[in-house]
């Protein structure tokens, strides 16, 4: 079954690319024009069944499982994100950590590399996308699938560090193919390996969609808002270039740099998006009112409520990656003899990404006037494309960069930078990310770990070459693909979860656990 | 004043002038000496997910290589001189962790090197030896 799989993956990727790349040398009016449609004719029918909705409906079966994933795990552990808030908050400043544990990953190295993966151009494009078609409604629902996430980030993560790999070398590899795998072994379950297969196929495609090509392409359309238009696929072989200097030929350096400079940048958005509202503290009140009319009747963006509702979930869910799988893979490193401890810190991974920044990011959007509304009826106006029409017909990271610089002009040159270092360094996490899976499915070995990082840096390229929708389809698509997988083997191992829960929580109670600090 | 004599201890020339300077006061005033080796390590730094993935192993091999490179050495050669000697490998604050131990009742003193670079880096965030000087819980000689 495994081989067969094997082949199956293998054989995917070599069509998927191929059919890229002979698209790409087709005589078309423009290279980027050709990458983009081949692209699009090669991953359609993918795009088309992640989704589709329900018979009768539009409203795409994806979400929906998403959505009541979280609602399940909210309820099962018992609206573990709310009650487990403050001692999360302690585990990350380190009250709970053994000094003698000193020069292990902490809690905190731990949330901030994950962190690094999740925080980035879903912060800033992807919201202004929710926002552009979906209205300030969106924003709401967005917020509701963060706070929900936590849950499902809770789970993950957990099983993360129980059911990791210690391979004899001493390094470590987790993530959901492990505790698929195990987990369903421990309970004496069939299937584990066929879903943890699954998944690692659908990791990989995400590795080289949300985690790549989404983030060359956004990069490229804002470095374009500042320069002017040139050829994407020159942003994309700069890119390439210098991820294949790090994942390839071992620079570390950049990737060492880039990991201590994301957070500051991550700081430096967050304070100006504030310093914006603050500067509209007459708006507040106004831009709330909007969020909360437009979640419960859409204000006349497309598809109403259910429109709001699903662009809110999407991007919270390709944003902060709660469900999907992704960080269970960046928290199961960390030496802990408490695997729920991670899980506690990783359920302030969606509050931190979704709930502040991309809240943050919306609220400027809206405040900033960006989004056109007709004054006599309170709606908004729509373009034929059925978004939302913005003051200068920007949509995507350019919404997001005219909306801050609608306060300060220079905005967008910081912007740029910011969107990068975050690009570049979630290409680097989802390399690492993409990397396990591909190892988990072909081996450890020097040989098929270049063949998967010289196909990611092909990857990097097309994302930037092609067009935005056929980008984005994609990249959500593999993402969803992976929470499908992912969340239906949670189900069964949820209650390994609840016991883990209950046995940490029953010992913090009677001070077994104590704190060091 | 007899007791403990802390030397933080690094490897480096400084370093093990001021294990010579507390090595001769500890022989002469009955003293023991307490070779203090500590990592420099915040559980606040930023690590890329390949790190993350390692560092378990690279922790093990730190303290490996500072066990057999550093601190051995250094405890043979002053017990050959005639001194009891302890020693401690910790991770951390360097100042911090010295400070720690020098907590203990029987600590008298605590040495270390000065190593003589007046860095902008050691302006801006102070050197192991300012952070001593202003924090030690008992005297603290600072060797040239």
């Amino acid at each position: 079954m495994t081989t067969y799989f094997k082949r199956a993956a293998l054989a995917a990727f070599v069509v998927t690319t191929s059919a890229v790349t002979a698209g790409a040398q087709e005589a078309e009016p423009t290279l980027d024009q050709a990458v983009n449609d081949a692209f699009a004719s090669a991953t359609g029918w993918f795009v088309n069944f992640i989704f589709s909705p329900f018979p009768g409906t539009s409203f795409p079966w994806i979400v929906a499982w998403l959505v009541i994933a979280a609602t399940i795990f909210t309820i099962y552990f018992g609206l573990i994100q709310f009650r487990a808030f403050p001692h999360s908050i302690a585990l990350v400043k380190g009250d709970y950590s053994d000094p003698n544990d000193a020069g292990e990953v902490s809690h905190f190295q731990a949330l901030a590399t994950a962190l690094s993966g999740t925080v980035g151009l879903g912060n800033i494009a992807g919201v202004a996308v929710a926002v552009g078609i979906g209205g300030p409604g969106a924003t709401f629902w967005m917020i509701l699938a963060g706070l929900m996430g936590m849950a499902s980030k809770f789970t993950e993560c957990t099983l993360g560090v129980k059911y990791r790999n210690e391979f004899p070398d001493g390094h470590v590899s987790g993530g959901p193919m492990y505790y698929l795998d195990k987990g369903f072994a421990e309970r004496g379950l069939p299937g584990g390996k066929v879903l943890a297969v699954l998944f690692a196929i659908f990791c990989i495609l995400g590795s080289l969609g949300g985690g790549n090509m989404f983030q060359s392409n956004q990069a490229h359309q804002q470095i374009a808002g500042i320069v002017g238009e040139y050829p994407g696929w020159i942003t994309g072989v700069i890119f390439a270039g210098v991820v294949f200097a790090v994942i390839i030929g071992g620079l570390k350096s950049i990737a060492q740099v880039t990991e201590k400079v994301v957070p500051f940048m991550g700081i430096l958005y967050v304070l100006a998006a504030l310093v914006i509202i603050l500067m509209n503290a007459d708006k507040i009140g106004w831009a709330f009112g909007q969020i909360f009319a437009g979640a419960f009747t859409g204000l006349g963006v497309a598809g109403g409520l259910v429109g709001a509702l699903i662009q809110g979930f999407k991007r919270a869910a390709f944003s902060n990656e709660a469900g999907v799988g992704s960080a269970a893979i960046a928290h199961s490193a960390v030496k802990t003899k408490e695997p729920i401890t991670e899980g506690f810190v990783s359920l302030l991974e969606p509050f931190i990404d979704t709930v502040v920044i991309c809240t943050m990011t919306a609220l400027v959007i809206i405040i900033s006037g960006q989004l056109v509304s007709d004054p006599e009826t309170g709606l908004y106006i729509l373009t034929e494309g059925g978004s939302i029409q913005t003051l200068d017909g920007s949509s995507g990271v350019s919404l997001t960069s005219a909306a801050f610089s609608s306060a300060f002009s220079w905005f967008p040159y910081v912007l740029a930078v910011a969107v990068i270092l975050f690009a570049f360094s979630t290409m680097i996490s989802w390399s690492y990310y993409g990397l396990k899976a591909w190892t988990f499915l072909f081996g450890e070995g020097k040989t098929t770990e270049i063949v998967f990082k010289v196909i990611f840096c092909i990857f990097v390229v097309i994302g930037a070459a092609a067009n935005l929708g056929p980008v984005i389809d994609f990249s959500d698509a593999a993402i969803f693909a992976m929470a499908v997988v992912n969340i239906a083997g949670l189900y069964f191992l949820m209650p390994i979860v609840k016991r883990e829960l209950d046995s940490y929580m029953s010992r913090l109670k009677s001070g077994e656990i104590r704190k060091f600090k | 004043m007899t007791g403990k004599f802390v030397v933080g201890f690094d490897g480096s020339e400084t370093a093990q002038r001021a294990l010579d300077f507390a090595t001769e006061r500890a022989i002469a005033q009955g003293g023991t000496i307490v070779v203090a080796y500590v990592l420099e390590w915040s559980p606040y730094s930023f690590l890329t997910p390949q790190e993350v993935a390692e560092r378990s192993q690279r922790r093990k091999d730190e303290l490996a290589r500072a066990e057999t490179a550093i601190i051995e050495p250094a405890q043979r050669a002053a017990e050959a001189k005639g001194v009891r000697v302890e020693t401690v490998l910790r991770y951390g604050h360097i100042a911090e962790i010295i400070c720690e131990i020098a907590e203990a009742p029987d600590v008298a003193q605590i040495f270390i090197g000065r190593n003589g670079r007046s860095s902008l880096g050691s302006r801006v965030f102070g050197s192991v030896a300012g952070h001593l000087v202003q924090a030690s819980p008992v005297p603290c000689t600072i060797v040239p």
